[in-house]
């Protein structure tokens, strides 16, 4: 076998081969879950909902056990929220629950930024996973999850629709999180009443395009008991912690003048599938869900705000290196042009500064000159003075000679004269 | 607004479950979901031709990989390394596996063999490279994963030591890849000559510092035993075969020799044959996934890491690199941009002192010249006055003697008119005489 078989390549699409025996990777999906065991899960839930609606007794309801609570007053000036983590353990498997509370929500008058806060909670969650996932040194591995896999949503069980608060909130919420809407209180609607106000809701939410979290369907080992819960939603749900006595048997249960409302009784509510669907059937899919689809778009609408795009102008595909290598380049043009531009500007004022003092040069120069004309002049005028002088001087001397010269003469003669006539 | 309790580290509470709730589900749903997406493997063979590589990929997992309808790189003759791969489907209890065979033929075939890992290295950080570029992408849909997971290093049976080639192979790639070594065709080694074989390959393994897989302990103790037992074996050696042949009435895989056979994976009792079914074990029943795990904690964040520190440390000096890589590149900028912004303030604010200094020594020298002008011009000034004044004085002087003068002659005159007067009078009164 030579020649005639150097060009043929090994495919490069898959193909089905048969096995001859047990060759044992069937053991994989437990190695996988062996290894999830050993390091343990992580679930994060955000209850929003109205002061005083049942949303811790709820979450103690659900986990069966008390969760630090404080009551919280109707006067809160702005929506808040609380998170606390707990680790919990059943049989063999850890889980470190964290849950997120609204303080405050729906006791303000203007509730028009209620939802802000929670918006801004669940992007932070996001926002502290993508810096992770940037990082150039990261430990994805062991990274604390604390971005929200669901969010219960309590609705007030009047009995007739959704209120506005419920239907802004939640369009707000359905792109970022898993929305789960649950009818609080239950025990205070009667049968009738309660379907015909299920109906209402899914309605108004299909009708506001509102996306609340379908279970999903694509697994045939759970698709079925999914489909039919999905067509309970929403979960009419009450909460209790105290035990009353049914029967021979203790059951969580509130206790009422006209009868027990048993909460894990399915036919007073709702509470067992909740849980059913929350934790044992679909709390995988949830985060799955979280992770896939919710944080790809808040990653991507981010990545795409900083300027990040998979191809360039002219469609072809960029890599990481040459976006993160084009940023680099224009964010080191960009200092130094700055730097430039600074420079510019010192240039500038030196050479204006310079003018301005070679201007008080030329004034002193001019000055200098004018000074010097002036004592030219005036050394002129003394210098003429002078000359009138000596003149004077001369012209005096002259008269002077001239007079003893004529002195002189007129002496002589007068001399003469007196001689003459003395004799 | 986020209210948490005092301490800055979320305190976590342990809480005791009073009754179902049901997470303990968790595990089925995770297991449901691994089987519905399916699994994937990468197992590179790195070895020189002849040692029984294809053989024992065949033998590893009970199939005809290399077939007549798919020949192995063997059948070819390659003049160079060249990196080939085979992706095969396989299923077995539900679960189905995409496997990726990656064969290196012409390893160490040729004369001269430096840099014949140059390939095998390259075809590594490809696929690392395009793992992190679907990673990086802003629309990422699946990222199949086709990194690979482990390479099974072939030692030929020399029974003396490694040779060079091996050395720095698995110094070369043990930074990149689990890399597991293996004593091929070991049924020419005897049991004695195959422990000392093995004890004299992990002492120069360990003096020269090669990092091989090393099989992680586990939470349980009898899991624990079974692992120090394999890691004493290390490293396996192995037999492979494609053929079955029958002994004692079994059919076993195994190569039939005038002097018995040499069977594949069955450990009998007064000996074992070859570790044949220890490596098969735990490759793929029991440490499939955390070679994975490795190769994506450890081996391609190493990549990435070292990618991404050479896109944002262009220039950069590196004694700074170890804060720069705790962020992500991004971060990193905004950081240098602060830098920047600092130093340009500092740079401005000395500018600005030389600037201020030059002015005023500028406008020093001014006032300087403006004084000696000043001084030159009263000095002038003066002298002229003081000329002046002279030359008044002398006016003064000579206006003096003139007014003096000119009153003697005055009087001279005076005195002679008179005098002719005199004699005028004298003349008339009679000329006596």
């Amino acid at each position: 076998m030579a020649s005639s078989d150097v060009a043929r390549q090994p495919d490069q699409g898959t193909r089905p081969l048969s096995l001859a025996g047990h060759v044992g990777f069937d053991s994989l999906p437990d190695q996988l879950v062996n290894k999830s065991i050993t390091q343990g899960f992580c679930f994060n839930i955000l209850c929003i909902g109205e002061t005083g609606i049942g949303k811790s007794t709820l979450m103690d309801t659900l986990f069966n056990t008390n969760f630090e609570n404080f009551e919280s007053s109707h006067f809160e000036p702005q929506v808040k929220l609380r998170a606390q983590t707990y680790d919990l353990q059943e049989s063999n498997v850890r889980l470190r629950l964290t849950v997120v509370n609204t303080v405050g929500f729906g006791d303000q008058m203007n509730k028009q930024e209620s939802y802000q806060p929670v918006v801004d909670y669940i992007d932070k969650q996001f926002e502290t996973y993508l810096q992770e996932e940037l990082k150039i040194k990261r430990s994805l591995h062991n990274y604390h999850d604390s971005r929200v896999h669901a969010c219960l949503y309590f609705i007030s069980p009047s009995g007739h629709s959704l209120k506005s608060l419920d239907l802004v909130t939640m369009k707000k919420l359905d792109s970022k999180v898993n929305i789960i809407p649950v009818i609080a209180k239950a025990d205070t609607i009667s049968k009738s009443e309660l379907h015909k106000f299920k109906i209402k809701i899914m309605s108004e939410l299909v009708s506001n395009g509102v996306q609340i979290y379908q279970f999903p369907l694509d697994d045939e080992t759970v698709a079925k008991v999914n489909t039919t819960m999905n067509g309970h939603l929403p979960f009419a749900v009450v909460g209790s912690t105290e035990e009353v006595c049914v029967g021979n048997k203790m059951v969580k249960a509130r206790q009422y003048p006209w009868g027990v409302v048993q909460v894990e009784n399915e036919q007073h509510c709702d509470f067992v599938k909740l849980r059913e669907m929350l934790i044992c059937v679909n709390m995988e899919d949830l985060r799955e869900q979280t992770h896939t689809r919710h944080y790809e778009l808040y990653r991507r609408c981010k990545l795409e705000e900083m300027g990040f795009k998979d191809t360039d102008p002219e469609c072809k595909p960029v890599s990481l290196q040459q976006t993160y290598e084009a940023k680099r380049q224009e964010f080191l043009a960009e200092l130094q042009k700055r730097e430039d531009e600074m420079r510019q500007v010192f240039v500038q004022r030196v050479k204006e500064k310079e003018a301005e003092l070679k201007e008080a040069e030329r004034e002193l120069q001019s000055r200098f000159e004018q000074l010097k004309r002036l004592h030219a002049d005036e050394k002129a005028t003394l210098e003429e003075k002078r000359r009138l002088l000596d003149e004077d001087l001369s012209s005096f001397s002259k008269r002077k000679t001239a007079a003893q010269l004529l002195q002189g003469q007129s002496l002589a003669v007068n001399g003469k004269k007196d001689k003459d006539r003395k004799k | 607004m986020i209210e948490r309790p005092d301490t800055a580290v979320p305190s976590i509470a342990q809480r005791n479950l009073e009754g179902y709730v049901g997470f303990a589900n968790l595990p089925n749903q995770v297991y449901r979901k691994s089987v519905k997406r399916g699994f994937e493997f990468t197992l590179m063979v790195v070895g020189e031709s002849g040692l029984g590589k294809s053989t024992l990929i065949n033998s590893l997992f009970l199939t005809d990989l290399y077939s007549k309808d798919y020949p192995g790189p063997s059948q070819r003759i390659k003049k160079t390394v060249q990196v080939e791969q085979s992706k095969v489907l396989i299923k077995e209890g539900g679960v189905q596996l995409t496997l990726t065979i990656v064969d290196t033929p012409g390893f160490g075939d040729a004369v001269d063999n430096s840099n014949c890992w140059q390939p095998v290295i390259n075809y590594i950080d490809s696929k690392f490279e395009d793992f992190l570029n679907a990673e990086s992408r802003v629309n990422r849909r699946s990222m199949p994963d086709n990194r690979v997971h482990c390479c099974l290093y072939f030692i030929a049976p020399s029974g003396h030591g490694l040779k060079p080639l091996d050395i720095e192979f698995m110094k070369r790639l043990h930074d990149k890849v689990n890399v597991i070594p293996l004593i091929a065709k070991a049924d020419t080694l005897t049991p004695e000559e195959c422990q000392l074989f093995k004890k004299q390959i992990m002492k120069e393994i360990q003096e020269h510092k090669i990092k091989i897989y090393e099989f992680p302990d586990t939470e349980d103790d009898e899991d624990n035993k079974l692992i120090r037992k394999i890691k004493e074996k290390m490293p396996l050696a192995v037999v492979g075969s494609n053929v079955v042949v029958e002994v004692n009435g079994k059919k076993v895989r195994g190569r039939q020799y005038p002097w018995g056979v040499a069977e594949e994976g069955i450990f009998v009792e007064n000996g074992e044959h070859c570790d044949f079914t220890v490596l098969r074990n735990m490759l793929i029943r029991t440490h499939m996934q955390d070679l994975k795990d490795v190769t994506n904690n450890v081996h391609y964040e190493n990549y990435r890491s070292k990618k991404l520190a050479a896109v944002t440390c262009n220039g950069v000096d590196t004694t700074k690199t170890k804060g720069q890589l705790t962020k992500s590149p991004l971060a990193q900028m905004e950081e240098e941009r602060r830098e920047h912004v600092m130093k340009m303030k500092k740079m401005e604010a000395e500018m600005e002192q030389v600037f201020e200094m030059k002015v005023k020594e500028k406008k020093q020298k001014l006032k300087d010249s403006e004084a000696e002008l000043e001084r030159r011009h009263e000095q002038m000034k003066r002298n002229l006055e003081a000329q002046y004044k002279e030359l008044e004085e002398k006016r003064r002087v000579f206006e003096d003697e003139k007014a003096n003068w000119e009153a003697q002659q005055r009087i001279l005159e005076q005195q002679k008119l008179d005098a002719s007067k005199t004699m005028e009078k004298n003349k008339k009164k009679g000329k006596i005489f």
